[in-house]
């Protein structure tokens, strides 16, 4: 099968690889109809995840039709239409059966790495270096997914590939985000970043009962979509304070809710910038917690600082006094998917929400590679780009 | 030996490890004091210096490089009740199925059994072990039999977790005086990293109770790797783990069904 491979920093190519194949009883196998790049698979292009390792087949937005199943595999069936979600989940542990799906304690191979960095490990992920177990990815042909009964939403309904295959991450991700936000009728939400996950958490705010959501971003078409998601937009590049015209913006109050949907490679400008972007060059620090640092800034006394952003080490800088002195509260973490995929699916299709307006670019797997550029130098006002493996029929 | 319970077992390793500490502590505890004593600088100090450096020389004339035993302990929370998770360990031919380095035990009646190891340049270690005590869901014991060529001791203890949720499961390890050569190497390969093995055996014994089966990437595609990346993955503990999975015929699943018992025909691909 065609698969793209992750070589080095800004170097991943398209190659021919073996086909997977069933290697535990639980397995199974999901031929690709679609498949996207996440933002998050920017940290990976960029370099700044470690543990991964040229060869590793990068993905983990997909979804497809189920080919094969393992032996131990009761409720999915051959033929399945299935949205994957990326984290892997046994549906057996303690952290299972919390509800806690990122935290799976049986689906990292390589446990005893993230162990060593992290204290314990959370759950396995599709094509997110090794540390998060080294499995294949999606953005290939097929892929082999691991506790099929477990994870694999099967499609029923006749909506298109594209309205659902945002449940694979990007839609559970947001959602979670304005979740963990606590939102009480009325309450003001600050979103930083109007990326997908950013469209996804300010869409989902509103559906929580947001009052009023403020989209903070600094490319005009992204604030333009967050604007059509119903924020109230600010270009961050264009204030002289965003932490004074927020508070404009909230009777003087602050935001209720902060959502960092950034991460960390967070562009900004001013000299901790310079100095997060110049440490994370030199191998010094991994993260450049620039909008996280804003948003613990800005957020009103007793709020709430919510963080689907992925961060990969430490922070520098990190204003815990802020954090402490006005009592903040922190959620955080990967998307517990497993806990709202069959919700979300409910939402499109009583049409509350249709995932597939961030859509702006449609390309073959064997495109993926200009796929990535296009997305991380944020070129033709890329927001998401949506992979198909097998429109060029040459590659089958 | 007959031991009443596991915490006579427990003290009794506790001894041993202190044992293996103490020439480590006097090292570091003596280099601390010396250090300290020269900060002083005073004549006091050091005369303290003095005291902590002679401490230390003697600790480390006392460590020898070779240990004499290795002792590790590791714990870890199962989501699966006591008696189903002795029961699976009682029939010690289970156990290959997650511990790295064996490649099968076969019991004899409900007290002996053999086990085959993986030892060092790729020829196996035997030894005969006997249970010698054991509570039914609660712990279990056991010895190599006098004359083995490993000397080998082990015992896992199996507790109801505070808040409810599953079972607290004890493995302890100890392996003495290995005999002759063969000896000398296995316990030289089990010591490289014994905590570490004993950590990832208990980690693949949570996983298959929990799950029925343990979590792999060994065999999936990948785009061609680097000759640096192979090597990484040929010493990398999954490999093991695949070696387990190769030969499930050779060890009865007790509750379980083997791994690789066969897929339902796939579609076309």
């Amino acid at each position: 099968m065609k698969a793209l491979c992750w070589f080095g920093k800004h170097d991943v190519r398209v190659e021919s690889v073996p086909d997977p194949v069933i290697l535990n009883p639980k397995d199974c196998i999901v031929k690709i109809t679609r498949t996207a790049i996440c933002g998050s698979d920017l940290h990976l292009y960029d370099g700044v995840i470690p543990t991964l390792e040229q060869g590793d087949i990068l993905g983990h937005e997909f979804m497809g039709e189920i080919v094969e199943v393992g032996s131990e595999v009761k409720k999915r069936k051959i033929g399945d239409r299935v949205v994957v979600p990326f984290t892997i989940a046994c549906g057996q542990c303690f952290y299972c059966k919390q509800e806690l799906w990122s935290l799976c304690d049986n689906s990292n191979p390589n446990a005893q790495i993230a162990e060593a960095l992290y204290g314990y490990s959370g759950s396995g992920l599709f094509g997110y270096s090794h540390m998060y177990g080294g499995y294949a990815g999606g953005q290939a042909q097929y892929a082999r997914v691991p506790f099929a009964d477990v994870g694999p939403l099967k499609i029923e309904s006749d909506l298109k590939d594209e309205q659902v295959l945002f449940l694979s991450d990007i839609f559970p991700t947001g959602y979670m985000a304005a979740e963990n936000c606590n939102i009480k009728d009325g309450d003001v939400v600050a979103v930083w970043g109007c990326g997908p996950v950013g469209q996804f958490a300010i869409r989902s705010a509103k559906m929580l009962g947001a009052g009023k959501v403020i989209a903070i971003d600094r490319l005009p078409e992204r604030l333009r979509l967050a604007q059509d998601g119903g924020a109230e937009a600010v270009d961050y590049s264009q204030t002289h304070d965003l932490i004074e015209t927020l508070k404009e913006l909230t009777g003087g109050r602050g935001p209720d809710a902060c959502i960092d949907a950034v991460g960390m490679e967070a562009h900004g400008h001013g000299i901790d910038w310079y100095s997060d972007r110049a440490k994370q060059m030199m191998g010094i620090s991994f993260d450049r917690p620039f909008a996280l640092r804003q948003c613990i800034q800005s957020c009103r006394k007793g709020g709430t600082v919510s963080v689907p952003g992925v961060y990969g080490g430490f922070l520098d800088n990190f204003p815990f006094g802020a954090a402490f002195g006005k009592g903040l509260t922190f959620k955080m973490g990967q998307t517990n998917m497993h806990k709202y995929m069959p919700k979300l699916l409910d939402h499109i299709q009583k049409g509350d929400i249709d995932p597939s307006v961030i859509i702006t670019h449609r390309l073959s797997l064997q495109d993926a590679p200009d796929g990535y550029k296009t997305f991380l130098h944020k070129e033709e006002n890329c927001i998401k780009v949506v992979l198909d493996p097998w429109e060029d029929r040459s590659l089958a | 030996m007959n031991l009443n319970s596991t915490r006579a077992n427990g003290a009794r390793s506790g001894n041993s490890r202190a044992k293996a500490i103490q020439p480590w502590a006097a090292v570091l505890g003596g280099g601390a004091l010396a250090i300290y004593g020269l900060s002083r600088k005073s004549l006091g100090g050091t005369a303290l210096a003095a005291v902590g450096a002679l401490g230390a020389i003697a600790g480390a004339k006392r460590s020898t490089l070779t240990p004499t035993a290795i002792h590790v302990q590791k714990t870890f929370t199962i989501d699966r009740p006591a008696e189903e998770l002795y029961h699976f360990w009682h029939n010690f031919e289970n156990l290959p199925r997650f511990m790295k380095h064996l490649i099968s035990v076969t019991t004899k009646g409900s007290r002996f059994s053999h086990w085959v190891a993986r030892g060092p340049a790729g020829v196996p270690i035997e030894w005969d072990a006997e249970v010698v005590d054991e509570r039914p869901g609660e712990y279990l014991v056991w010895c190599s039999l006098p004359g083995s060529a490993i000397s080998h001791r082990g015992s896992v203890e199996f507790r109801p977790s505070t808040n409810g949720a599953g079972t607290e499961v004890t493995v302890a390890l100890t392996y003495h005086n290995p005999v002759g050569k063969i000896g000398a190497a296995f316990a030289k390969m089990m010591g490289r990293d014994p905590e570490r093995q004993v950590r990832e055996d208990l980690r693949r014994f949570k996983a298959l109770m929990e799950t029925g089966e343990i979590p792999t990437v060994v065999g999936q595609p990948s785009g061609r790797r680097s000759s640096a990346v192979k090597v990484l993955h040929s010493m990398k503990e999954p490999e093991a783990t695949q070696q387990l999975r190769k030969g499930p015929h050779e060890v009865q699943a007790a509750k379980l069904k083997p791994q690789f018992a066969g897929v339902q025909s796939g579609g076309v691909r």
